[in-house]
């Protein structure tokens, strides 16, 4: 891998930048693979590096039927926090948040992750009753968290109408500084590249048709490019995990929905953190190129269209007016869906299925990104020692039958 | 934006007036106490969650609020039937999904 610093990019400029390598192989793919990764998101991605790195497992496809991070990958907020209420979820994001903080450097990538700061607002007696409490368990976990009051929250947010008088009026957040956001498509990069240089093959353009058992095992997938044999495979395929599913004949814990955000024209920097609100339902926050990128919520029904209804839409844009008034005269520029994968628990699925051999990692639903890293990094453990991470051991398909749900949804109360 | 027709008000109206309320023709075990955990955490929790034609039931929330079932493609969205609780469907375009 030719290494990127800042005496590469001098002698390139002197090149006319004509001589750089590409960022990774296009290879054919080969007839059989120790570990075949299917989904070429940033957790599959993730995956297939740390197995590499940390294991050294290095006879690896990852397989793709698309383009590399053009699914969830590419398609949510980019906030990155590990605010959660239950022990089980924050260590895994905190995990998580952990990797990010090092990640450019590790991967020889900027990631552009910048720690900039996460409100998530309370308007209601109870929102602050659930905010204190988050905190306190955040802190009590070793996440940094504080409860902010209104002038607090006004002084951190110039632009967001803090007044009594609005509709849902903001008595305050909860605030994590470490939280912020990263550039998304530049982390599923990052991962191929470094993947693709410890000799990871990454096949795109590869759709996986059927996955193939013999005697409860798994022994490979079908694709659109013919079968190829594996001993291992791990699905993390997010809002696809179902179909995989469906292929090895089990059913999982998990409704496929469109999950819309939309992104504003770019304008002069005017909002410098994160600010999230699950009562009015809206989180928003400015890229580093100036536009405002917004997340809406989920369709309240199933779907693969990777496309969302206008009437969240409109719920979301009528929050993002209330809290920012100046920010009614913004004009939109792209709005998009993606399809995720909502758990009973809004926790994810970790580990091994009633199939030997085939591993899935999914479940993530509307709040995977933040946990890009810790996810690769869990599940690569899992994979190489067949068995479950301690940190993804919480979240095994099995909580389903025994009732040990991590429930997030409702405690938390988290928009992701 | 989705246009349901109720088959109890007989008439097609906008999503916004209807709730989602999850997949349609789940039984409920006869005798809950005498399954076992598999069997109880697959009826609560399970889903077969398509790629194409789903039965769902919705609820006419802003209308006559009574619960319903469509059949509905998850991948365009088409509706292609509306039935009454405990109806079957004229047309079955798949077999074997109840």
């Amino acid at each position: 891998m030719q290494k990127y610093s800042l005496f590469s990019l001098v002698r390139h400029a002197r090149r006319h930048h004509e001589g750089w390598q590409r960022a990774w192989r296009d290879p054919a793919p080969k007839k059989a693979y120790d570990t075949v990764i299917v989904g070429g998101g940033g957790h599959g991605l993730a995956t297939a590096y740390y197995l590499a790195k940390v294991h050294g497992v290095t006879d690896v496809a990852v397989v793709e039927k698309g383009w590399l991070g053009g699914g969830n990958t590419g398609r949510n907020t980019t906030i990155v926090r590990s605010n959660y209420l239950r022990d089980e979820s924050s260590h895994l994001y905190e995990f998580s948040l952990k990797l990010w903080e090092g990640l450019s450097r590790e991967l020889n990538f900027n990631v552009m992750f910048s720690p900039r700061g996460v409100l998530n607002l309370g308007h209601t007696l109870q929102d602050m009753r659930d905010i204190e409490r988050r905190v306190n368990a955040n802190r009590l976990n070793g996440i940094d968290g504080e409860v902010l009051d209104t002038a607090e929250v006004q002084k951190l947010v110039p632009a967001m109408n803090c007044s009594p008088d609005s509709r849902y009026p903001v008595l305050g957040a909860s605030w994590q500084p470490r939280g912020g956001i990263a550039r998304h498509d530049a982390v599923a990069w990052g991962y191929a590249r470094a993947a693709d240089a410890q000799g990871i093959d990454l096949l795109q353009n590869t759709e996986v048709t059927g996955i193939r058992m013999q005697n409860g095992k798994v022994s490979g997938v079908e694709t659109s490019r013919g079968f190829i044999a594996a001993r291992r495979v791990g699905c993390v395929a997010a809002g696809n995990s179902g179909v995989l599913a469906a292929m090895a004949g089990f059913r999982l814990p998990i409704e496929s929905r469109p999950l819309q955000a939309l992104v504003s024209e770019p304008l002069k920097p005017c909002l410098d953190t994160v600010v999230m609100s699950n009562a009015v339902h809206c989180y928003i926050s400015q890229a580093d190129k100036g536009d405002l990128v917004i997340g809406a919520g989920t369709d309240a029904y199933n779907g693969y269209g990777q496309r969302g209804s206008f009437p969240v839409i409109e719920h979301t844009l009528q929050a993002v007016c209330e809290l920012f008034p100046a920010f009614s005269r913004v004009r939109m520029n792209r709005h998009w869906g993606g399809i995720v994968d909502i758990c009973p628990d809004a926790c994810p699925i970790i580990g091994g299925t009633p199939v030997a051999g085939l591993y899935f990692n999914c479940g993530w639903g509307t709040g995977g990104f933040k946990a890009t890293p810790g996810s690769g990094y869990v599940f690569a453990d899992t994979l190489a020692n067949e068995r479950p991470h301690p940190l993804a051991a919480p979240f095994s398909l099995k909580r389903f039958e025994t009732g040990a749900l991590v429930d997030e949804h409702g405690a938390a109360g988290v928009a992701h | 934006m989705l246009r349901i027709r109720c088959p109890y008000c007989q008439e097609a109206r906008s999503e916004e007036e209807f709730s989602h309320a999850g997949e349609a023709h789940i039984p409920r075990p006869a005798n809950p106490d005498a399954s076992s955990d598999a069997q109880w955490g697959e009826y609560l929790h399970l889903r077969r969650n398509p790629r194409g034609p789903h039965r769902e039931m919705w609820v006419h929330t802003a209308g006559c609020r009574r619960y319903f079932n469509v059949l509905r493609d998850t991948v365009n969205y088409e509706i292609l039937a509306t039935y009454a609780m405990g109806e079957r469907p004229a047309d079955e375009p798949e077999e074997g999904a109840l």
